[in-house]
């Protein structure tokens, strides 16, 4: 399915990752497991990244690519802002990312989510697969975990959920994602992004949501 | 990683080079030759259309798939293009969003010329044509096949092309299963009309009929879909809709045969 | 005047002794030569209007045309030295396009204006060029609404509510300034930017051949700029006419 697959040795977010939007603003979701083949390079990987003010993209595939790329939109962002006086648009951020990808699908595997809020249409989430295609959505998953969660996330979001109802439906993805996944695992890291800013939710390894194992 | 060696010291500097360099012939050697092809990652199915009496009418679903996952069932794979052109897309969705770009800087171009004469469908089909082909030259290519529809002065247009730059013109056209599933079924249907055009009734139904045959029978179709006309009144293309389907004679089978 | 045989004046790299910059206050004085360019900001839309004479009866009626749009939302019209207008307006769509390569969106007013700002002043500091004739009127819709910028042959731009450039421009400022311009329709600002334009004229182009060219980007344009309505044109023509001859009847009776 890549693109570009991962080169030998090379270091995998197998990860799962996930944003929603509410009334106001967006939830932001990963896991934190890295690995190398099945090696767990790092087991507390922070893969939510901002990329400006109010908007944070989630990274999956390879990290390097990743990270390059959003370093990319940061810069751009940063420029953007002070050149237009404005906060950049979640939209303008997600063009950005999407041009980056499409460009260089040869060359990298990065499978994206951008999240955010912007004063001009609250909070969106939008993704950006491995082709470089874009699509805004409502709500999103990614990662290899994800494909493990599509029939429960199908069935339990909800239009116009509470913040807190969005951090729940988060939580519950990502732990169920993570407990089928191997190459998710370790914690889930949230972020809340609305007007007023930027909150961080820590749900400890041993504290995860607890499902049916057996 | 390697680095150059300091050039101002010339004694150590050579030797370093010669290093360099045979250390890099040999990684040469491993390397498999640079390719250009890619494959498509997020596809969308068949695009029908044929034309009717009053222009030109369209259908696709709203999938997205992503391999086998249907990953996106909310998507648009028919753009307005001016006011008399319609382009719908199978295959690679980040391509067809890349040729969507195209189409508004061409259109953004003419619209800037204000010269009173607006491209016409086959002017665009044209331009299309050369693009896909111009990079299947460069084995780039962009992996759609896509149809283009149009309907001006009084004229209907209906012409396909594809990655390979590969282009004809017809009164149906389908795209990927459907070219299998559903072109036969169209055919057909304008032979048993003796050269006579579809009303629009008709041609929903016919587009309709054959949507839900591929909805029976492609593993990458959804049944979600939008219809979109081209007619001397514009281009418009409907809200998502869908089809109503018959299982219920399945109630009654048992075992496979044997 | 003062500059005259001083040398200060023959290249803008050099300031004078008093610290101007001789070639573009020329430039300036270039733009004053054009024929009346008006634009309004109304509350729901922006109008841009130019007069021009017809120098020749072998021209088709309404070509060559001074009004260009930049992309679907921005329209820009450049009094003063054609041929010099057009390169602007070339560099305007060539910096739009180039917005919509790098962020897939449609550029904003703010932006192109600041754009154009720089391009302009850059024509302002090197010996081996001359600085832009013309001024430069933006007229765009975005999402924050219809904004009018105009652009000096010294790069310094600022958002109006109205501006005039070109002949008898002082008389047509005060006109304007006497609108309610935050109450005033497009199509009202259509009618009085036809009344302006005739008034201010009419001793200037009297006898000889003209034509005055209308485009606006407003809500009935769909936030598109296109030509304003050939019958709204008519009508405001007409009308702007009538109030004319009012006020030569009143004269009368003054006399």
């Amino acid at each position: 399915m890549n693109t570009a697959p991962l080169k030998p040795g090379e270091v995998s977010l197998g990860t799962t990752i996930m944003a929603v939007q509410f009334n106001g603003g967006v939830v932001v979701g990963a896991d934190s497991r890295t690995t190398t083949g099945s090696y767990i390079a790092n087991r507390v990987t922070d893969k939510l990244t901002q990329v400006h003010d109010h908007i944070f993209c989630c990274r999956s595939g390879s990290a390097a690519d990743t990270q390059a790329i959003a370093d990319i939109v940061h810069y751009n962002l940063q420029l953007l802002a002070a050149q237009e006086g404005e906060e950049p648009t979640v939209q303008k951020a997600a063009n950005l990312f999407q041009q980056l990808v499409y460009q260089n699908k040869d060359a990298l595997s990065a499978g994206i989510i951008v999240g955010g809020y912007d004063k001009y249409n609250g909070g969106s989430v939008y993704s950006v697969p491995l082709g470089g295609s874009l699509h805004k959505q409502p709500f999103c998953i990614g990662g290899s975990g994800s494909t493990y969660i599509y029939g429960f996330c199908d069935a339990e979001y909800k239009e116009n959920m509470t913040k807190e109802e969005c951090v729940d439906f988060v939580k519950r993805s990502v732990a169920l994602a993570m407990s089928r996944d191997g190459s998710s695992g370790g914690v889930i890291r949230l972020a809340i992004i609305d007007k007023n800013g930027v909150e961080r939710i820590f749900v400890p390894g041993n504290q995860l949501p607890q499902f049916f194992e057996g | 990683m390697n680095t150059y060696p300091n050039p101002f010291s010339e004694a150590i500097s050579y030797q370093r080079m010669e290093q360099y360099d045979q250390e890099h012939l040999e990684s040469l050697s491993n390397i498999s030759p640079m390719t250009r092809t890619q494959q498509p990652i997020v596809t969308g199915t068949s695009v029908l259309a044929v034309k009717y009496k009053d222009g030109i009418m369209m259908t696709t679903d709203c999938l997205a798939s992503y391999g086998s996952l249907a990953r996106f069932k909310n998507i648009e794979r028919m753009i307005k293009v001016g006011n008399s052109t319609i382009i719908g897309a199978s295959g690679d969705m980040s391509d067809f969003q890349y040729i969507t770009y195209l189409m508004d800087k061409l259109m953004t171009k003419e619209y800037n010329a204000n010269n009173g004469q607006p491209l016409a469908p086959e002017n665009i089909y044209e331009y299309l044509s050369q693009v896909m082909y111009q990079r299947r030259n460069k084995f780039d290519p962009l992996w759609n096949a896509l149809v283009v529809g149009g309907y001006q002065d009084g004229k209907s247009f209906l012409g396909y092309v594809n990655l390979r730059g590969t282009t004809y013109q017809s009164d149906t056209i389908a795209t990927g299963y459907g070219a299998y599933i559903a072109q036969p079924l169209l055919r057909n249907a304008v032979e048993k009309k003796n050269g006579e055009l579809f009303t629009e009734e008709e041609a929903k139904k016919l587009l309709d009929d054959c949507m839900r045959v591929l909805f029976y029978r492609d593993a990458r179709s959804l049944n979600k879909l939008q219809r979109a006309t081209v007619t001397a009144a514009g281009v418009t293309i409907s809200e998502p809709y869908s089809l109503e389907t018959e299982w219920g004679f399945a109630e009654h089978i048992r075992g496979y045969g044997a | 005047m003062s500059s005259i045989g001083t040398g200060y004046d023959l290249s803008s790299s050099t300031y004078s002794l008093d610290g101007r910059i001789f070639q573009v206050e020329y430039a300036m004085k270039a733009v004053d030569n054009s024929g009346l360019c008006i634009g309004l900001r109304a509350k729901d839309g922006i109008v841009l209007a130019i007069s021009k004479l017809v120098h020749s009866k072998l021209l088709v009626p309404k070509s060559n045309k001074r009004i260009a749009s930049v992309d679907q939302h921005i329209g820009m019209v450049c009094p003063g030295l054609i041929a010099d207008g057009k390169a602007l307006i070339k560099r305007a769509r060539a910096e739009a396009q180039n917005y919509k390569d790098n962020f897939r969106m449609p550029i904003s007013g703010k932006m192109i204006a600041d754009r154009m700002g720089q391009f302009v002043q850059a024509y302002t500091l090197y010996s081996s060029v001359r600085p832009f004739g013309c001024s430069t009127l933006i007229a765009t819709y975005d999402s924050v609404g219809p904004s009018l910028y105009m652009i000096d042959p010294s790069g310094v731009y600022w958002g109006y509510f109205g501006c005039a450039v070109g002949k008898n421009k002082q008389i047509a400022k005060a006109e304007i300034e006497k609108l309610k311009l935050n109450e005033l329709t497009s199509r009202q600002a259509v009618m009085e930017v036809a009344r302006i334009m005739y008034s201010v004229m009419e001793d200037d182009i009297k006898d000889r051949d003209y034509e005055i060219e209308y485009t606006w980007i407003c809500d009935e344009s769909d936030k598109k700029h296109v030509e304003v309505p050939s019958d709204l044109i008519e009508e405001a023509e007409r009308k702007a006419k009538e109030s004319l001859d009012d006020d030569d009847d009143d004269d009368m009776d003054d006399e």
